[in-house]
């Protein structure tokens, strides 16, 4: 079965925040962790409401972001999405991380100077 | 000369002040409002300690990424005061949001101006950042006559609690909050911070129960690069973090035995010695815990050391369950009406009154967090110009769908309270539904199917409950004995 994770995003990198967050990348990951679909979706405007409602019709099983604030991760836990928080770094080392099984809440994704 | 946090890398220095080079780290950390400095490329070179409490991430966590991912600034994002002030010599101050690595939103003032080297070059950035959250709450305080911080109440209780509260905010005591779940400890602590000769300083919220003991040893008191396997570099801990702050350790009665014997250590002499270190580092840190436990009765089951009891002791608050409280329950309601229908820009007037004489007489095992979100529930459901009846959860009118309560009744020893009896008061329904069924059963000797006529319930249904309740086993027990 397909899993559907959607990724905040600001520019290539993951957004810093999700009540801010005016894009988002949305991928499905087959039972050999392969991206068999990937999308990005503008959205009309940064609303963390309207994002929570689009992760609930849209299926996404995970969703992986920076800044949130506890009130919408308890909700979106609470409808049993699997958010890792956190996250900071490029879209692509954040897939690659959850597709291999090794991301975490609070990675730090980013080569430092 | 070494950085005690990450004593590989020489410290930053600034030369030319004293005889010898002085170290920006322990200087920065002296200052109390959050500090950053940036490079160029906005990226962080150096957080001090007020900010790693602001922020959540230590320095060597923070070191290298862009600021914006550390602070998470609405600033940043909306209108970035490094790319708006340009090559201008002034500082750019503006009014900001952020939220922390613990999912707290935070309204804070930033000031960002530019560093230029000897010959005035820009080389980067000094972001300060101001936690406003104390000037916030003065500024809307007017609009709660009946309220201290973010706790609303105007029962003798909650007087008595408001009139103590500056005393012990002023006192540098360790304090320990006791009360059901969902009567406002967090509230409470954060109040006593705020109002604290500390309340510019850090507030540091810990969870004694959300995290395994060996992280939970490595969150609190920090740990030295190579301690552990994972462990690539130091962790200052909780305890640092929160220096000239307050810690407060929430659920504490969750706390393993071992930390709580580290735990006394600290409170008796102040020094905190990370895991895998051997040099301790004296910190000044106020701490409050809480726990909805009933501490006393752990200290006799032998789960809860009696003497960091006694130390943690020192002043003891106990908020009241919201059934003890009263009038109070009418102007919570008020409360949360308004906020929400602000919030959820609804045009409801208010409750008829049969919902309303429902809600008051309602006990709230759940306290202000479940009348919060009966209110709040009732308001996103409501379609009408008043909250009816059909608007309010159905476990309110319909015990049946309260299945949890009833599985929370069944451990009601733990719970915070003098006697666990008072907890359960006679018109519980939990404890009235078991003794009907005693009754039934008793009536019925024995018989299953005849005690479940005498109820008007269906054999399977008696059958659930008793199992719920635990009659089953017993009752099964004696009937095959008497046979």
């Amino acid at each position: 079965m397909l899993k559907k994770v959607l990724i905040c995003l600001h520019g290539n990198d993951v957004a810093p925040r999700f009540d801010l967050t005016t894009e988002v990348f949305i991928a499905s990951v087959g039972p050999e962790n392969r991206i068999e679909d990937e999308k990005s979706v503008v959205l009309p405007r940064a609303s963390a409401e309207e994002l929570c409602h689009m992760i609930l019709t849209g299926d996404i099983q995970t969703v992986i972001c920076c800044g949130i604030e506890e009130e919408y991760y308890q909700y979106l836990t609470w409808k049993r999405i699997h958010v890792f928080d956190s996250v900071i770094g490029s879209c692509d080392r954040i897939l690659d991380a959850f597709t291999q099984g090794t991301l975490q809440s609070g990675a730090i994704l980013f080569d430092p100077i | 000369m070494k950085d005690p946090q990450n004593p590989d890398n020489p410290p930053a220095c600034i030369a030319g002040l004293f005889d010898h080079p002085l170290a920006l780290p322990s200087f920065l950390d002296e200052i109390p409002l959050g500090l950053a400095v940036l490079n160029e490329n906005r990226q962080i070179v150096l957080l001090n300690r007020t900010l790693e409490g602001l922020s959540g991430y230590s320095r060597q966590e923070a070191k290298g990424i862009p600021c914006t991912y550390i602070l998470r600034s609405n600033a940043c994002l909306e209108n970035c005061p490094a790319l708006s002030m340009q090559d201008s010599a002034d500082a750019v101050c503006t009014e900001a949001n952020i939220i922390n690595r613990d999912r707290q939103k935070i309204p804070v003032r930033i000031t960002f101006s530019v560093i230029r080297d000897v010959t005035g070059h820009t080389v980067g950035y000094l972001e300060a950042v101001e936690d406003i959250r104390l000037l916030r709450a003065l500024n809307g305080k007017e609009c709660h006559a009946y309220a201290f911080g973010q706790i609303i109440g105007r029962s003798p209780q909650m007087e008595r609690i408001y009139r103590i509260l500056p005393v012990i905010a002023q006192s540098d005591s360790s304090v320990l909050i006791t009360g059901e779940t969902g009567t406002g400890k967090d509230f409470l602590a954060e109040a006593i911070h705020q109002g604290s000769q500390r309340g510019k300083d850090p507030f540091i919220k810990v969870n004694c129960g959300a995290l395994p003991e060996t992280l939970l040893e490595s969150e609190l008191f920090g740990h030295q690069k190579g301690a552990f396997t994972g462990a690539v570099e130091n962790k200052p801990g909780r305890f640092r973090i929160a220096h000239n702050g307050t810690l407060y350790l929430t659920e504490i009665g969750d706390l393993p035995l071992a930390l709580q014997v580290k735990l006394l250590t600290f409170l008796d002499d102040k020094i905190v010695f990370p895991l895998g270190g051997t040099k301790g580092f004296q910190v000044n840190v106020r701490v409050i815990a809480a726990t909805h436990r009933n501490l006393g009765q752990m200290v006799r089951e032998g789960h809860f050391r009696e003497d960091l009891l006694f130390r943690l002791n020192v002043v003891r608050l106990h908020l009241p369950p919201v059934r003890e409280r009263g009038d109070d329950i009418r102007l919570l309601l008020d409360h949360f009406l308004r906020s929400y229908l602000t919030r959820l820009k609804k045009p409801i007037k208010g409750f008829s009154g049969k919902a309303l004489r429902l809600l008051l007489d309602f006990t709230y095992p759940g306290n202000v967090r479940e009348l919060r979100n009966i209110v709040e529930y009732a308001v996103n459901i409501c379609e009408e110009d008043q909250i009816l009846l059909k608007h309010l959860p159905a476990y309110l009118t319909d015990p049946e769908a309260r299945d949890w309560d009833r599985e929370a009744k069944t451990e009601p020893q733990t719970l915070w309270s003098p006697e666990p009896q008072s907890v359960i008061p006679q018109k519980d329904w939990a404890s009235a539904e078991r003794t009907m069924i005693m009754d039934a059963m008793l009536k019925a000797r024995g018989r299953r199917t005849k005690a479940a006529e005498i109820l008007g319930w269906g054999r399977s249904t008696l059958w659930r409950k008793m199992k719920h309740y635990g009659l089953a086993d017993t009752i099964s027990l004696k009937g095959s004995e008497n046979a």
